[in-house]
């Protein structure tokens, strides 16, 4: 006779449901027989769609996580933010100096940033988010950049920020500036797109195109991937 | 020496000049500006507020930043007036320090020293070891040492200087060999950011300052603020225009004199982003080294 399965409690629109526990907030979701509709992407921990802000049993303390990532605990009290209203400046990237100026003349809320940390104690990825709005105020749009890379836009710091700062527009516009106008050019790339412009693959792909399929398989295995030679890139 | 800095976001970008110049002149007395690999605003007004925790919470994280050494360097007077207020509320109100401790959640007991760069030449280096060092480098210049508002109020709070007499400048001006201009206006408000709300205002309290210091021989004023380095050069083309007898007098960062009567590298002074162009008067002194003999 199979086993029943380890159970647990969660909380899902206020009412409570019995799950499996080793599911993720999502599958739980599902378990219990709701169709997600909103607030659901790739359920690979890279769209931001999932953000989801719960609490567990009596602790005060809010928890966040994505829902495809993360694993169901007993008493989770959940709730999904599969939108929260945000502002967007409109802006042409090639036109803007990548300043501390340009960050505050499209985004003035940043200067509201009390440095209370709420948007880095929120954050599904655990980013630093207050330090890279710091950088913003102060024109460091490398640091921006960097910092702000593996933010997946999924809202929940703008959704508690005192100062209504929407921090992830803020970053991609610190990314976008970094790359169009920080970021040194690739020289090998501008060559090599040259090259392809003057014909130089043609002769390669038409052979290609020509082969046999364990021709093309056997070229596939033995391609060469990085470049030779990173010349002039960051 | 190595001293955790903390150089604060105008530092950084408008105030680049104040930042470059007071790097190279500390590093050639052998005192290193270590900046806090991770900082944030300070907040650049201390926070009045009784009830809230909120306005405490980024300049006591960034003390706390630097714990460890138990010192923390700044050159802003905002920034050295916020951070060393917050240690005091931090020191002496255990309910404050309590709430605000415990919303960053991290400890802190008020024992980080916070030092202004003019206190260091002071107790480090010491006023008459500077000007050996230097050899009355810049002697004929004259220069009305200007202190602003924050560096030295509330006296009790930051013990600065004296605050109606304060002497750090002065002693400071002489070390390298400057002929002091002493005028009443030294530690009187340059308007400071009401010049964002009513310009006119702001305009008028940097007019008395700079008249005054012109008009008693002064050659060059020099501050410890970005702000008051900001209203009070900027301000001039103004005040030339509706009052023709002021032939206008370059605003520079003590920083940045200190550089060049150490003989710094030139590229640390950025005399371009000024207003009122410093260089002619000081042409004496660039494009040359460190001073000849370094005198027992």
């Amino acid at each position: 006779m199979a086993s029943a399965p380890d159970m647990v409690k969660i909380y899902l629109m206020g009412k409570q449901h019995e799950v499996p526990r080793g599911l993720t907030i999502q599958k739980a979701t599902e378990y219990a027989g709701f169709r997600l509709l909103r607030g659901c992407g790739c359920r690979g921990g890279f769209c931001g769609a999932c953000g989801t802000v719960y609490r567990v049993g009596s602790d005060y303390r809010l928890k966040v996580g994505l829902a495809c990532q993360t694993v169901v605990q007993d008493q989770m009290y959940l709730a999904q933010i599969p939108f929260f209203p945000a502002v967007k400046a409109q802006y042409r990237v090639e036109d803007l100096p990548p300043t501390a100026e340009t960050m505050i003349s499209l985004y003035p809320e940043i200067l509201r940033c009390v440095g209370c940390n709420t948007c880095r104690k929120v954050c599904p990825q655990e980013l630093e988010v207050m330090r890279y709005i710091a950088a913003a105020q102060r024109g460091d749009i490398r640091k921006l950049a960097d910092m702000s890379f593996d933010c997946l836009m999924c809202g929940l710091c703008a959704s508690r920020c005192p100062a209504e700062i929407v921090q992830y527009n803020v970053a991609i516009l610190g990314r976008r500036l970094y790359s169009r106008h920080v970021a040194r050019f690739a020289a090998h790339l501008a060559a090599r797109v040259q090259e392809i412009d003057a014909g130089g693959c043609d002769a390669d792909l038409a052979a290609m195109v020509a082969s046999d399929e364990a021709t093309v398989r056997r070229l596939y295995d033995a391609r060469e991937i990085e470049p030779e030679e990173l010349v002039g890139g960051e | 020496m190595r001293l955790p800095y903390f150089p604060g976001c105008t530092l950084h970008s408008k105030a680049q000049n104040f930042d470059a110049s007071a790097r190279a002149a500390a590093g050639a007395l052998d005192i290193f500006l270590d900046e806090l690999p991770d900082w944030t605003c300070c907040g650049a007004t201390f926070s009045m507020s009784a009830d809230s925790a909120m306005g405490l919470a980024a300049p006591t994280r960034i003390l706390a930043s630097a714990k460890e050494a138990g010192k923390l360097l700044t050159l802003c007077s905002f920034c050295y007036n916020t951070l060393k207020r917050t240690n005091h509320v931090i020191k002496t109100d255990p309910e404050r320090r309590a709430k605000v401790t415990n919303f960053i959640e991290q400890e802190y007991d008020g024992s980080v020293r916070t030092l202004h760069l003019l206190e260091v030449l002071r107790d480090e280096i010491g006023f008459e070891a500077l000007a050996k060092r230097v050899g009355r480098k810049l002697k004929g210049l004259k220069v009305a040492p200007y202190y602003g508002c924050l560096l030295l109020r509330p006296a009790a709070e930051l013990e600065f200087d004296d605050p109606e007499r304060p002497t750090i400048l002065e002693n400071f001006l002489a070390s390298l060999g400057c002929q002091v201009v002493d005028f009443p206006h030294k530690t009187e408000c340059c308007g400071s950011f009401v010049a964002v709300s009513d310009r006119g205002a702001a305009v008028e309290c940097s007019t008395r300052i700079l008249e005054t210091a012109a008009t008693l021989g002064a050659e060059m004023l020099v501050v410890s603020c970005p702000l008051c380095q900001y209203n009070l050069d900027q301000c001039q083309a103004e005040i030339r225009a509706s009052r023709t007898r002021f032939a206008g007098i370059p605003v520079v960062y003590f920083s940045q004199l200190l550089a060049v009567a150490l003989g710094c590298e030139e590229s640390c002074l950025h005399f371009e982003q000024h207003a009122v162009d410093p260089r002619p008067r000081l042409s004496a002194w660039l494009g040359q080294g460190a001073p000849a003999a370094v005198q027992a």
